[in-house]
C-alpha cells in the first residue's frame, strides 16, 4: 500500500528518471514497516478491536509517511535542478540520495572540500576505470635531440641525433615506499635508465633504495642529462667512471642522515651487481661497493656549499684479480637571492676524481676534473662555462683537456635550447673545434627534483 | 659575580622553559600558514616557514637544510592545490620522517575545506600555461579562507595533542572572533571602492579580489608562469586604456621592468603588493597582511584623485 501511495507520490514530484533514486531510497522504508504493519493485524485478532488505537496508529503512520514524502520531494526536486545530463541520472543520485546531507562548510560550493581532482576534466567510463586512472603513476617524457658541427676523429657523434626519449614512471607503492621508473628509448633500443624502490619509512632514519639505479659517485654521475647545464657530459666521467652513462648499476643503497647541531651530514653506503661504467664482474662475488659523505651549509639564505666525498672500489675487465678504485671530492656553490630567484643564480662546481686500476703489470693512477661556473641572468638566459681535464684511466700519460662556453634559452620550465662550443686538445695531439646544441622538451607529470 | 648570576639565571630560564611541555613542532610550506598555526597553537606550538614570504612560493629551492628541518618535525602543513609541487615532495621523500608523509597524521594539506577559485573546467594542456589543475593555490589571500585554513589546523592540533584541546578551540575562538571584526573593517574600507579594475602580475589576486570586490581585467604574464612578451603588454595597455584601469598589482618578487613600462605608457599607478605574511618587513602575522594591502589599495586610490 505504502509502495502505490509512494508511486502516485512520484509522479507528482518528479519524473521517470529517478524511479530509480527514489525506489533505492523507498527500500529502507519498506524494510523498516514489517514490524509496524504486523503489529496491526495481530493485535486485531487477539482482541476485540480497538478502533481508536488503530485509528491513531494510522494517523501517526499518515504523517510519518507524509514527512517523508516532503522531505524526499525535496530533496529530488533539488536533485533535479543539479542534473544537466539525463544519461548519467540513474546511478549517481541513487547514490546521493541514500548518502546523509554532507553539511558543506559555508562558501565551498564551487569546490567540494577535498576534491583532489580538476572538476569536471576526468573522463568518466565509469567509476571504477575512473578510479584506477587516479592510481595510474605520473608519466613524464623528455626528450633530447643534440646536433654536432665541426669535426672530432677521437670521440664521433652524429651530425644531428634524435639521442633519447627519457619516459618516467613515478607513484608511492603503498604508505611505506614510492617507486620510480626512468625508462630510455634510443636508437639502440628501450633501455631501463633506472628503476628503483625507495623506502621512507624505516627507523632509525635510514632511507633505502633498492633497484637498478644512478650510483651516489659525486654530482654529475647522479643527475640525468636533462639535468645537466652543459650538452655533453666532463671528460673526466668519459675517462674515468668509464663513459657518459658513468655508473649505474643494479644494487642496494641505504643512506642515514647524521644529526649534529651545525650542518646537514648524510652519509651513503650502497652495494652494486658490480657491472658498470669501469667495473666488470668475473664472478658472483666481485660485487662493488661505494660510499658518500655528504655535507651542507646555508651561508646566507641565498648561498650555500654543498661538498661531498666519495669512494667505490670493484672488479674491472683486466681480470679477476685486479680492481679499481675511484676516489672522488666534490665543492658547489650556489647562489640564488630569494627575492629575485626567478631571474638570477649563480652555481659554481668542481669534481676531482683520482683512480687507480689494478693492470697486469701495475696499477694505473690517474687523475681528472672539471670546475664550471653557470649564470642565470634573465628570466629565461643562461650562460656557463666549463674547464675539463683528465688523464685516462688505463694509461696516465695520455692527457685530455679542454674549455667549453655554453648559452641556454628556456622559452619555460618544460623546454630548453642551449648551444655549447667546446674546444678539446685530446691526447692523440688532435684539437677538435665543435659547436653542439640540443633541444630538450618535457611533457607529461615530471616530479620534483632531488637538489 | 652580578653578571653570573644573571647568566646562570638566564641559562635556568631557557632550561625550564624548555623542558616546560613538549610543544609540537609544526614546519610549514609558507609564512602564511605559520602565521595561522601561531595564531591557533599558541606557546603549546614552535612553528617555522619553510619559504619567505618575499620569494615566489612556486620556486623555492629543495634545501638539504629544509631536509633537517622536516626531519624534525610532528607536521606539515602545506598551502597544496600543486603550488608546493615542484620542490617540498622530494623534500618530505628525502625527510627520513614517517610523520609527515602524506597520507600521515602529521600531515595537513591547508587546502582541504578552502574555498577554491579557477577550478578549471575544459581541458587543460600546457599552452595555457604553469595552469594549477586543482584550482588556484593562493586562496589564503581571503580572510574567509584563513578561517577555514585556522579550523583545519585546530582539528589537527587537537588530533595530534588531546590534552590541549580545550586550548586549541578556545584560541580559535579568539581568532575568529578577531578576524570577524577585522573583515567587517577591511570589507568596509573597501566597500567604496567595489568594482574596481585593476591589473595583476600573476594570478595571485583571484581569491583577494573575490573577497574585497576588485576587478582583475589582465594580467601582465600572458599566461600563468610565461613571463611578459611585448605583444601582450601591448594589448593589455590598450586595454588598461580602453577600460580606464588605475592599478597595477605586483607581487614583490618580480621584476619590476614590464609593469613599469605599462605604468608609463598608461598613467596606471604599480603597486608592489605583498601577498604573503613576511612579503614586506611590516607584515607579521594574517592580520596585517591585509591591513598592509588594504591600507596601501585605498591610499592609492585616494593619491590618484578617486572617492
Amino acid at each position: 500500500m505504502i509502495v502505490i501511495a509512494m508511486c502516485a507520490s512520484i509522479r507528482r514530484v518528479t519524473t521517470c528518471a529517478c524511479v530509480a533514486g527514489l525506489s533505492l531510497v523507498a527500500v529502507p522504508v519498506l524494510a523498516q514497516t514489517p514490524p509496524g504493519g504486523a503489529q496491526a493485524p495481530a493485535a486485531g485478532a487477539a482482541q476485540p478491536v480497538d478502533a481508536q488505537q488503530v485509528r491513531l496508529e494510522l494517523e501517526r503512520l499518515r504523517q510519518e509517511f507524509e514527512a517523508i514524502r516532503d522531505s524526499y520531494g525535496a530533496r529530488l526536486a533539488a536533485l533535479e535542478a543539479k542534473l544537466d545530463a539525463p544519461i548519467q541520472s540513474t546511478a549517481a543520485p541513487a547514490v546521493l540520495a541514500g548518502q546523509p546531507s554532507p553539511g558543506a562548510p559555508p562558501g565551498a560550493v564551487e569546490a567540494p572540500p577535498g576534491a583532489g581532482e580538476p572538476q569536471g576534466t576526468l573522463p568518466v567510463y565509469g567509476n571504477s576505470s575512473a578510479l584506477s586512472k587516479i592510481f595510474n603513476p605520473d608519466i613524464a617524457v623528455i626528450g633530447n635531440f643534440i646536433g654536432a658541427v665541426g669535426e672530432n676523429t677521437v670521440d664521433r657523434a652524429p651530425a644531428l641525433d634524435m639521442r633519447e626519449a627519457e619516459m618516467s614512471l613515478q607513484a608511492i607503492v603503498d604508505p611505506y615506499a614510492r617507486a620510480d621508473f626512468f625508462l630510455a628509448a634510443s636508437a639502440e633500443g628501450l633501455e631501463m635508465e633506472e628503476g628503483f624502490v625507495t623506502f621512507t619509512n624505516l627507523p632509525g632514519g635510514l632511507f633505502a633504495k633498492v633497484g637498478k639505479m644512478k650510483q651516489q659517485f659525486g654530482k654529475v654521475n647522479t643527475l640525468h642529462a636533462h639535468l645537466l647545464p652543459w650538452v655533453d657530459v666532463p671528460l673526466v666521467t668519459k675517462n674515468l667512471l668509464g663513459g657518459e652513462e658513468g655508473l649505474n648499476d643494479s644494487g642496494l643503497s641505504v643512506s642515514k642522515l647524521v644529526l649534529n647541531p651545525w650542518f646537514f651530514l648524510e652519509a651513503t653506503g650502497e652495494v652494486y651487481q658490480g657491472n658498470s661504467g669501469v667495473f666488470q664482474t668475473h664472478e658472483r662475488s666481485d660485487v662493488s661497493w661505494l660510499g658518500r659523505l655528504r655535507g651542507y651549509r646555508d651561508i646566507t639564505e641565498g648561498t650555500n656549499l654543498d661538498v661531498g666525498a666519495s669512494f667505490a672500489r670493484g672488479h674491472n675487465d683486466v681480470g679477476p684479480d685486479s680492481t679499481t678504485r675511484l676516489f672522488g671530492i666534490d665543492a658547489t656553490v650556489r647562489y640564488r637571492p630569494l627575492r629575485r630567484a626567478i631571474y638570477r643564480r649563480f652555481l659554481g662546481r668542481t669534481e676531482l676524481i683520482w683512480s687507480r686500476r689494478g693492470q697486469e703489470e701495475r696499477d694505473v693512477s690517474a687523475f681528472g676534473m672539471y670546475l664550471s661556473g653557470d649564470y642565470q641572468f634573465g628570466r629565461r638566459w643562461f650562460a656557463g662555462v666549463r674547464f675539463d681535464r683528465s688523464e685516462r684511466a688505463y694509461d696516465s700519460s695520455l692527457v685530455d683537456q679542454g674549455p667549453s662556453v655554453m648559452l641556454t634559452y628556456r622559452p619555460s620550465e618544460f623546454s630548453q635550447i642551449r648551444g655549447q662550443f667546446r674546444r678539446t686538445k685530446y691526447a692523440e695531439g688532435v684539437t677538435s673545434n665543435e659547436a653542439l646544441f640540443q633541444f630538450l622538451f618535457s611533457i607529461g607529470a615530471h616530479g620534483a627534483h632531488v637538489f | 659575580m652580578k653578571r653570573r648570576i644573571q647568566i646562570a639565571a638566564l641559562a635556568v630560564a631557557m632550561l625550564s622553559t624548555a623542558n616546560a611541555h613538549a610543544a609540537i613542532n609544526v614546519v610549514t610550506s609558507t609564512q602564511d600558514l605559520a602565521a595561522i598555526v601561531k595564531e591557533i597553537g599558541g606557546d603549546r606550538v614552535t612553528v617555522e616557514s619553510l619559504a619567505k614570504g618575499y620569494q615566489d612560493p612556486h620556486f623555492v629551492e629543495a634545501k638539504p637544510s629544509f631536509i633537517l628541518r622536516l626531519n624534525r618535525a610532528d607536521l606539515l602543513v602545506a598551502v597544496g592545490r600543486e603550488l608546493e609541487i615542484g620542490w617540498l615532495p622530494a623534500l618530505i621523500t628525502q625527510s627520513r620522517n614517517s610523520k609527515i608523509q602524506p597520507g600521515s597524521a602529521g600531515y595537513l594539506d591547508a587546502s582541504q575545506n578552502a574555498k577554491i577559485l579557477d577550478i578549471p573546467t575544459g581541458p587543460i594542456t600546457r599552452a595555457m600555461g604553469d595552469v594549477h589543475p586543482q584550482g588556484n593555490p593562493h586562496y589564503w589571500l581571503d580572510p574567509g579562507n584563513g578561517r577555514r585554513i585556522a579550523q583545519a589546523v585546530q582539528g589537527k592540533l587537537t588530533e595530534l595533542s588531546r590534552g590541549d584541546a580545550a586550548y586549541f578551540a578556545q584560541r580559535y575562538a579568539d581568532f575568529d572572533r578577531r578576524l570577524s571584526e577585522a573583515t567587517t573593517r577591511w570589507k568596509a574600507a573597501m566597500a567604496p571602492y567595489k568594482g574596481l579594475k585593476v591589473v595583476t602580475y600573476h594570478r595571485s589576486w583571484t581569491n583577494f579580489a573575490d573577497a574585497f570586490g576588485l576587478d582583475v581585467i589582465g594580467f601582465v604574464e600572458p599566461k600563468p608562469g610565461i613571463p611578459p612578451s611585448p605583444a601582450h603588454t601591448l594589448n593589455l595597455e590598450q586595454e588598461v586604456k580602453r577600460q580606464n584601469v588605475k592599478l597595477v598589482l605586483v607581487e614583490p618578487y618580480f621584476d619590476l621592468k614590464t609593469p613599469n613600462a605599462i605604468g608609463r605608457d598608461t598613467g596606471a599607478r604599480v603597486l608592489v603588493m605583498p601577498p604573503s605574511v613576511g612579503g614586506v618587513k611590516e607584515v607579521n602575522d594574517y592580520f596585517q597582511l591585509f591591513d598592509y594591502d588594504i591600507n596601501l589599495l585605498v591610499s592609492a586610490i585616494k593619491a590618484l584623485g578617486g572617492r
